[in-house]
């Protein structure tokens, strides 16, 4: 019996250890090759057209590669603001699109039309808001995203002028090319100053700009 | 602990052993399963409880009531083999929408195919299973 039960143990133990283990040496296999490629095209992290909210020369920068319809890029909002009033001088957030939901493109376009009218914040925020309502990933309904932007203050018929403009298309044909390159297949992606996150979350988030801020400070 | 016993444990830690990488191809790697990978994992998850419960309180009827899962998982694999090895016209396939059974990356153990390798998990424990009921027979 007592004999039955050490081997129980002993085969979940060592079960557990494998699994926890492999996980660690494969999350940073991971994150290394990903360095590496990032650190071989660094110029596709931040685009000059690519909205910047904080500080513009702030020494840290968090990249973010974001859907507007992705329901972790909403849940992750308050967090990166959080990090950005923790270090109010030295983190500025660069956002890119990645427009992996159908009708992203048109509200990416809806946003950059707010940026436009100097709405950016307040029309992401509003559209971010009322993601439940409009973002069905089978069946969007971009008029609740139109009418979203609309109670922030954005002037509708000017926003849809400006989106119709084949810049736009630009930008969205350039993030989803540097996203592509950076082998990024999931929303929201991060980088700080160039590092990926170890893996997902919102405490390696954390950690990571913690570890860039204090460089600044040695 | 009885000889006897020594097939049964075999076929738990082949069931433990095939959960675990489940899991880690899963949540680790992030591959999303296919239908006919989550059909095998509906029969290889209970085994790698069901099995250790049978081990832990020496219970002939756990393999009793362990081998039509064997069996069960053993088709869809033995199925699945087929599909990836291109011996079943994809027209049959099951999955049309969401992620597909044939042209996902199954080969990323060094060129053994997912399929095979649950195929022979599911073959050891059945066969594992009917050693010991053969043994344990009155």
């Amino acid at each position: 019996m007592i004999n039955r039960k050490l081997i129980i143990v002993l085969v979940l133990g060592i079960a557990l250890v494998a699994f926890l283990v492999g996980m660690n040496l494969y999350q940073s296999r991971v994150q290394s090759t990903q360095e590496q490629q990032v650190a071989g095209q660094s110029e596709r992290l931040v685009r000059m057209h690519s909205p910047v909210i904080g500080p513009r020369e702030a020494p840290v920068t968090i990249v973010e590669f974001f859907d507007p319809a992705c329901e972790t890029c909403r849940a992750f909002y308050p967090v990166v603001k959080e990090l950005m009033q923790q270090y109010p001088a030295d983190v500025r957030l660069v956002i890119r699109y990645a427009p992996f939901h159908q009708g992203s493109d048109q509200v990416v376009k809806l946003l950059e039309s707010a940026r436009q009218q100097d709405k950016y914040l307040a029309v992401l925020e509003s559209v971010l808001a009322a993601q439940p309502q409009w973002a069905d990933h089978g069946n969007p309904n971009l008029e609740l995203a139109y009418k979203a932007a609309e109670q922030a203050g954005l002037d509708i018929p000017r926003a849809r002028a400006d989106m119709a403009a084949t810049t736009l298309d630009a930008v969205l044909q350039q993030d989803v090319q540097d996203l592509t390159a950076l082998k990024v297949e999931k929303t929201p992606t991060f980088f700080v100053n160039g590092r990926p996150l170890p893996s997902f979350g919102q405490k390696q988030l954390a950690d990571l700009v913690a570890q860039e801020v204090s460089k600044l400070k040695r | 602990m009885n000889r006897t016993l020594t097939p049964l444990l075999g076929a738990w830690l082949v069931a433990v052993a095939a959960t675990g990488s489940a899991l880690f191809i899963g949540e680790v790697m992030g591959m999303v399963p296919c239908v006919l990978c989550w059909y095998q994992r509906i029969a290889m998850f209970p085994l790698a409880l069901l099995l250790g419960m049978a081990f832990y309180s020496e219970d002939r009827r756990g393999a009793v009531y362990a081998l039509p899962l064997a069996l069960a998982g053993a088709g869809v694999a033995g199925y699945h083999s087929f599909l990836v090895a291109g011996l079943v016209p994809k027209a049959w396939v099951p999955c049309g929408a969401g992620v597909s059974c044939t042209d996902q990356k199954l080969d990323i153990v060094y060129g053994i195919e997912l399929p095979w390798l649950s195929l022979a998990a599911f073959l050891v424990i059945t066969v594992s299973l009917s050693l010991y009921l053969r043994r344990t027979s009155k």
